[in-house]
């Protein structure tokens, strides 16, 4: 079960898996997730399906090692099996024909944004994709990306490939010169406000897919709640996908840092000089 | 009934009665249930609190049942146990025979026996109580002949029928879903348990902690039913991973919906997503489920000094004995109502109030604040006092105008409720549900609007106990059989 057909690295800390899961692969559609859990100790983590394949019964999982349980994950090797893997979960995105799309997405973000750039492109949009990251090595899925849409914007901070400045850049770069009928947004929480800020200021309608703390991934206990439009919504199950325009990213944001001290212990497990 | 009495007057039985005469019988005072020390046990997160009774205790404690010729106390029992038979059986000191009575209607006699609310069930209708004394404690001798016969290793797996070679599907693996495993497995089908998460048990894993409920327990009845046959699929959503189409295009003849009322319910109050504030759900997850408090787990759970626990329920006494466990100096319940309301066991509200457990009854929150780090640092409550009874007969709390206090706090673990799991409802069309989000069935057979497919126990009825789940998986089973049989 949940073996691991093959490892790659995408970028110095980015790992990209393909593994076994028949049912999820025939199941899934862009935007959906899985929970998985490594060893009998593990936790449960989610993590966005990046794409699958129905004939191999396979589905790709796109991995940043940034603690203890990505670490974890990204140690296993070819042949080694994920010891829990439950999916498809939470709504799939909502695509249609909506004209022109800009994907803006930094980060690991690019991996959940691919199977949506991917569908957009199916459903007939004019697809525009903002790929950042802080530096060049950090940019992942490149050629991919260029596959689904019908440009690619690189961003850097630093300027070491493509433009140097921040998603923000180059998503208003495009807002100036062409209408935009929508934005989907994917990447780190503070990324995804300061692009709701942005596309808000120009009234484009904008998706967010939201990556908060979650525990069963199936909506029976509330880790994983946020303000949308002043309401609690359980990410899992309402979402990962909401109106950005309406998502209280502060709220967010804070939620994220909740368990940020235990976190930095946990990462002694494996590595003490973290 | 008729066996009920035909059983009685079998001749070991008459015999056993005539030993004793009922009235010394009645004078014998109700065993007590040795229980581990509450200043050791409030520091210790796996140990049982109860500890069982002994054999002597036992045969002491079954003598005080006097065998009534009309055993109300079978009434007070949702699955109606053959409570004199097994009772019997422990005063002849045939433990093992008392073991198999109980499970000729129960699967989970260990479990049940731990936490079913007898006081409002079987022992709320023993003969005892109407000459003013204590009930017999059916359910510590239930827990003890369960556990005598797990203890011995001498489990003994129920008759099953020839195979039917037909088969059938369990969605969700709690109590409801394992008792409608074991009755289908015990006519001859073949029987596929789905859970959705990584582990078996639904509530009774994840939710009940075990100093209440330990694991071992759960695992012994989990091995006996694989023992039967049944088949279990970890990791398995229905209406996420495999449809209920999937399942049909597999040849099952029937479906059994068993999710549970997995949903938490949150007050939609201020300040209530600061950091630090969690579902009960969430806390006893983390905590039973993951191994949270395990320094080896992976999952991480806030230790707070100053918990409280909203709610009134047996899942808030959980949770708040659970938080002084971790370490909590003050653990708090804050009820809107008065400690009669409380929904919770007896015996739960007394282990807490031994455990230092403060009780803030007649009070409710109604915002919380938190420092600039977004963690909760104090709430509002909201002084309550309970005004006219309602169409229940239960008084409303209504708040004291203008009366407020401000709690400090660092942990605030909401329980107020739950509400069914809307998974299987929405992903199956024409399923009828009501205006709760419940599944309509028809009481005597279980049957929901989709002829093949039956449901019981929480997702049916809200959030219930562990016993009426496992009466309405039973229920179920004998629905879907006739059903089955009724074409084939």
């Amino acid at each position: 079960m949940n073996k691991i057909v093959s490892k790659e690295y995408l970028s110095p800390n980015v790992v990209k898996f393909e593994v076994e899961a028949p049912l999820i692969a025939k199941a899934r559609k862009a935007g959906h997730f899985v929970i998985v859990r490594v060893g009998e100790k593990g936790e449960r983590i989610p993590l966005t399906i990046a794409d699958a394949n129905t004939e191999k019964g396979t589905i790709t999982l796109i991995v940043q090692k940034i603690g203890l349980s990505t670490s974890k994950l990204c140690e296993l090797n070819e042949g080694d099996c994920i010891t829990d893997l439950v999916g498809p979960l939470g709504k799939a995105t909502h695509i249609d024909n909506f004209g022109t799309v800009v994907c803006a997405c930094g980060g690991v973000g690019t991996a959940p944004m691919l199977p949506i750039a991917e569908a957009m492109k199916k459903a007939g949009n004019h697809v525009i994709t903002v790929l950042a990251a802080r530096t060049k090595e950090l940019i992942i899925l490149e050629e991919q990306m260029r596959k689904f849409s019908d440009e690619v914007i690189i961003m850097t901070d630093d300027g070491s490939y493509g433009n140097k400045g921040l998603v923000t850049d180059g998503v208003e770069m495009v807002i100036k010169r062409q209408k935009v009928d929508l934005c989907v947004t994917i990447g780190p929480a503070i990324m995804m406000k300061f692009v709701s800020e942005l596309t808000k200021r120009y009234d484009i309608p904008t998706i967010a897919s939201l990556n908060t703390i979650m525990v069963d991934g199936t909506g029976m206990c509330g880790a994983c709640r946020i303000s949308v439009g002043g309401k609690t919504k359980f990410v899992c199950v309402d979402g990962p996908e909401f109106d950005a325009h309406q998502v209280d990213f502060d709220e967010m944001l804070i939620r994220l840092n909740g368990y940020k001290d235990i976190e930095r212990e946990q990462l002694h497990k494996i590595s003490p000089n973290n | 009934m008729t066996n009920f009495n035909e059983e009685r007057m079998q001749p070991w039985r008459v015999e056993l009665r005539n030993s004793m005469k009922p009235k010394d019988r009645m004078e014998i005072a109700r065993v007590k249930m040795p229980e581990l020390d509450p200043e050791y046990r409030s520091h210790t997160m796996k140990e049982e609190v109860n500890l069982g009774l002994t054999p002597e205790m036992a045969l002491m404690e079954s003598k005080r049942c006097i065998d009534c010729a009309n055993p109300t106390c079978v009434q007070g029992c949702p699955v109606a146990i053959n409570i004199p038979k097994f009772i019997k059986n422990i005063e002849r000191g045939e433990f093992l025979e008392a073991a198999k009575t109980l499970k000729e209607t129960s699967v989970l006699p260990a479990v049940c026996g731990r936490v079913c609310p007898q006081e409002k069930q079987c022992e709320a209708q023993c003969i005892h109580l109407k000459t003013k004394n204590e009930a017999v404690a059916i359910g510590h001798l239930e827990r003890f002949a369960a556990d005598y016969e797990r203890e011995t290793g001498n489990i003994s797996i129920p008759e099953i029928a020839a195979p039917l070679h037909k088969k059938v599907a369990a969605v969700g693996s709690g109590p409801a879903g394992l008792a409608f495993a074991g009755d289908m497995a015990k006519m001859g089908y073949e029987v596929v348990l789905f859970e959705a998460l990584h582990e078996i048990g639904g509530v009774l894993r994840y939710g009940i902690p075990e100093f209440r409920l330990p694991n071992k327990i759960v695992d012994a009845e989990i091995r006996n039913l694989i023992a039967m046959g049944v088949h279990f699929v970890t990791n398995c959503i229905i209406g996420k991973t495999i449809t209920i189409d999937d399942l049909l295009a597999e040849d099952y003849k029937g479906i059994f919906i068993g999710s549970g009322a997995g949903l938490p319910r949150f007050m939609n109050i201020k300040g209530e997503n600061l950091v630090g504030i969690m579902s009960s759900n969430e806390y006893l997850t983390r905590v039973n489920l993951m191994d949270a408090a395990n320094p080896e787990s992976d999952t991480p759970v806030i230790k707070g000094k100053k918990v409280a626990v909203i709610g009134g329920g047996n899942t808030a006494m959980d949770a708040v004995r659970t938080a002084r466990r971790l370490g909590a100096e003050k653990a708090m319940i804050v009820y809107r109502r008065t400690e009669q309301e409380m929904p919770a066991r007896v015996e739960e509200i007394k282990h807490a109030k031994e455990e230092g457990i403060e009780f803030m009854t007649l009070r409710n929150p109604i915002e919380y604040y938190g420092d600039k780090n977004g963690r909760v640092t104090h709430m509002l409550l909201q002084v309550m006092e309970l005004g006219e009874p309602d169409a229940s007969g239960r008084r409303s709390p209504v708040e004291v105008k203008g009366k407020t206090e401000l709690v400090e706090v660092d942990e605030v673990i909401v329980s107020v409720g739950v509400s069914p799991n809307p998974l299987i409802p929405q992903s199956v069309k024409g399923l009828e549900v009501t205006g709760r989000g419940t599944l309509v069935v028809n009481e005597e057979t279980m049957q929901t609007s989709i002829p093949y497919i039956f449901a019981g126990g929480d997702i049916v009825r809200g959030g219930a106990t562990v016993i009426l789940a496992m009466g309405d998986g039973r229920k179920a089973a004998k629905g879907m059989n006739e059903w089955i049989r009724s074409f084939t």
